[in-house]
């Protein structure tokens, strides 16, 4: 994709089709977990390494006097080099979760563990500072709180300059940090804010890579809402984070993925969006998505709808904060190009990942709602036909599709007319064969609206056996008056 | 889904938009039993809407951080020496070195060789054990300043500093950047021989750096011995710094 990182060929240990199984399973029970609100729980945040995949990966688990024994050579070894080794193969080692229960239990290890991390031997520092990753990735909190040790230095070392090493810390923090909420508690007083905020103006991608990752971890928590994120706002994060999303040849789209991530749990939590929108918040997604829909015409890229899902969410989720009077200052509200953007957005969503249709059509509503001018865009640019293609995909996206179609038709009559003739009508007499109650209503309020301000389509309506479509639906309790409603409208006027 | 081809020439043009067509309405419209007006939606954090999103999310970030934890690659290249005078460090990775480098030379205080891992703390360092002035003011107001970037606080002593941090900031009492002052004075000389033959001693200080002593002077320097961050470590480079000449700064 976009990081060295990722473009690393990984060995298969196994074919195609065995990797499409893993992933639907994954998928699964990503979903399951967010069913149940666990998506944070880092268990499903690494893929597990089948068992067949031998290799340096694959050791047994220590026992408790290798690793005492490596401990100790690693901290009072003569030779360099072996001191070195001892901690490689202790960091070998802790891949295994039993060996990583083994250390925490082991009486001063995290100690030994946390003086080769502040020791003045940089391999040696290194080495530690992998072990400690290694532990980062468990399971259980207990091992994470075991690591409470060693986050002041973490911490601390964020504000050196060695990138490799700063990148390690700030993964293994975002991995402290998803694990135990007394980790984030202890982080929080320490200072984690103001070190992010200080190490967000690393000139390496990797780093703000890794910040981006440690920071969306950190804003996800539960208690991010009350504990994190006012603090976030306070500092100059924010305003940084903006600055590093700005369109350009500048932007580093890894880097971008991982901040509109970090701004969408900011946003969803609604603590103080409009601080966000006196930093420009607005106009910068705003040209960021003009971008993006630029960039997929250019390239094939599979992994754009990463980034243009949270950006999606973030305008969506802004535009309802937006003070009515505040709307004329907002130039993004005035330029129809961020329709023309969405609609090529959705195109490109079709294609690729259809499940992220119905947050695309979320900013179509959003944007359409209140606004007759781009209502009017809707209209002078042709894509009310493209808007009704999409129909037949699902229950969701056709009462999207119609919930904006009724943002159009509720301005009046200088929009209903540009509504009919056209093909509209025959959709929705095709919907009226439907049986889903909450599509079939929401046809209903868009028929009405059609027929009050375009009498000349309630007409054609009835030539076309529109009465009889309806009829099917006076049963429906939910259905049964605004039926009426419509039947009376076509026939009275 | 078929789109107007003009559709993308309108996004490569000038912002802006048509006039609106004229907004009227009809009081009918949103009468009983309809239910329908335009509004923008909200969704927070949990809701069931931002299912898929997330699920994709966080099949991405499983692959990202299962090759974080894969066993690095490193640029092997033939074994080399740090030029910093006085630092025998041998290696056989650029990745190493740099890291070597950053940390034990990147920020060092030019009158007693420690290190520190950041320039905040250095900083701190060189006012607080070898700026004369800052003892004088010190007998008459705060001077000692929290350690903890973005925290405002400053004390009277250190022991004053070390007690806020462990209690407010949750810090470890035995934090290895803030030991007291001793009256020892630089490193001790003679110390510039193999570095792997002196185990580490829990009780020494962490950062210390033992290489030729620096040339105290009485002049007070009004500068430190820093790397900016911006140094690049070329990765083509076979060989480090050959520099021939004395570090200058010393």
């Amino acid at each position: 994709m976009w990081s060295s990182r990722l473009g690393r060929p990984r060995p298969l240990a196994c074919g195609v089709e065995e990797l499409r199984r893993r992933r639907r399973e994954r998928e699964a029970a990503l979903r399951k977990a967010r069913r149940e609100q666990q998506l944070v729980s880092k268990r499903l945040l690494r893929e597990d390494v089948p068992e067949e995949a031998a290799g340096e990966g694959a050791d047994a688990p220590l026992g408790e006097a290798e690793v005492q024994q490596f401990l100790r050579l690693a901290q009072r070894g003569t030779d360099e080099k072996e001191r070195e080794k001892a901690l490689v193969s202790l960091r070998r080692g802790l891949q295994h979760p039993d060996t990583q229960q083994t250390f925490i239990r082991l009486e001063g290890s995290m100690r030994i563990l946390v003086g080769l991390l502040t020791s003045n031997r940089a391999l040696l520092q290194l080495e530690a500072a992998r072990c400690l990753h290694e532990l980062s990735h468990s399971e259980q909190s207990a091992v994470a709180e075991a690591c409470l040790p060693a986050t002041s230095y973490l911490l601390t070392y964020l504000s050196g300059h060695s990138s490799d090493f700063i990148e390690l810390c700030l993964y293994t923090l975002g991995n402290l940090i998803v694990e135990s909420e007394a980790v984030r508690k202890q982080l929080v007083p320490q200072g984690i804010i103001p070190a992010l905020a200080a190490c967000i103006q690393s000139p390496h991608v990797a780093v703000l890579e890794a910040l981006g990752y440690a920071l969306s971890q950190l804003l996800q928590a539960k208690e991010a809402p009350e504990k994190i994120i006012p603090s976030f706002l306070d500092s100059t994060l924010p305003q940084h984070m903006l600055q590093l999303m700005q369109p350009g040849p500048k932007l580093n789209p890894g880097v971008a993925v991982e901040f509109a991530w970090c701004l969408h749990y900011i946003i969803c939590s609604q603590v103080n969006n409009a601080l966000l929108i006196t930093h420009g918040a607005l106009s910068t997604l705003g040209l960021l998505l003009l971008d993006l829909a630029g960039a997929v015409q250019r390239t094939d890229d599979a992994g754009l709808e990463l980034l243009v899902c949270p950006v999606l969410r973030c305008l969506s989720n802004l535009l309802t904060e937006v003070p009515v009077e505040a709307v004329g200052g907002q130039m993004l509200l005035r330029d129809e190009r961020i329709v023309a953007a969405l609609f090529i957005l959705l195109e490109f969503f079709l294609q690729k990942q259809p499940s992220l249709l119905p947050e695309g059509l979320w900013l179509l509503n959003n944007l359409t709602a209140n606004s007759p001018t781009f209502c009017t865009s809707l209209l002078s640019l042709d894509l009310i036909e493209p808007l009704l293609q999409l129909l037949p995909l699902s229950n969701a996206v056709s009462v999207m599709v119609l919930t904006v179609l009724c943002n159009v038709a509720e301005k009046g009559p200088a929009y209903c007319q540009r509504l009919w003739p056209g093909p509209l009508l025959s959709c929705l007499l095709n919907i009226l064969a439907l049986s889903d109650t909450e599509v079939v209503g929401q046809s209903l309020e868009l028929l009405q609206l059609l027929f009050l301000y375009q009498p000349e389509a309630a007409q054609a309506f009835l030539q076309q056996s529109g009465l009889q479509a309806l009829e099917r639906h006076l049963e429906e309790i939910q259905l049964r008056d605004r039926v009426h409603a419509v039947q009376h409208t076509a026939l009275h006027g | 889904m078929l789109l107007p081809p003009a559709l993308q020439a309108r996004l490569a043009g000038a912002p802006g938009a048509a006039e609106p067509l004229p907004v009227q309405r009809d009081s009918a419209a949103g009468a009983a039993p309809f239910l329908f007006s335009p509004r923008p939606v909200r969704f927070p954090r949990d809701h069931q809407f931002f299912e898929d999103g997330d699920v994709q999310r966080h099949l991405f970030l499983q692959e990202v951080l299962t090759q974080v934890a894969e066993e690095p690659e490193k640029s092997r290249v033939p074994e080399f020496t740090c030029q910093v005078a006085g630092c025998c460090q041998v290696f056989v990775a650029l990745e190493d070195y740099q890291h070597h480098y950053h940390m034990l030379h990147g920020n060092t205080c030019s009158f007693c060789n420690r290190a520190f891992p950041s320039g905040h703390l250095l900083d701190i360092h060189i006012l607080e054990w070898h700026d004369s002035l800052f003892q004088i003011l010190a007998q008459r107001q705060d001077m000692y300043q929290c350690l903890v970037e973005g925290c405002p606080e400053k004390f009277k002593t250190s022991q004053d500093r070390k007690d806020h941090m462990v209690k407010l900031h949750l810090y470890p009492a035995d934090f290895r950047f803030d030991k007291p002052k001793t009256n020892r004075g630089p490193s001790s000389p003679g110390a510039a021989v193999e570095l792997s033959a002196r185990p580490l001693r829990d009780d020494e200080e962490a950062m210390e750096v033992c290489s030729e002593p620096a040339m105290l002077t009485p002049c007070r320097r009004t500068y430190s011995h820093r790397i900016p961050s911006t140094i690049c470590f070329g990765q083509g480079a076979s060989r480090g710094f050959k520099r021939t000449r004395k570090n200058k700064h010393q």
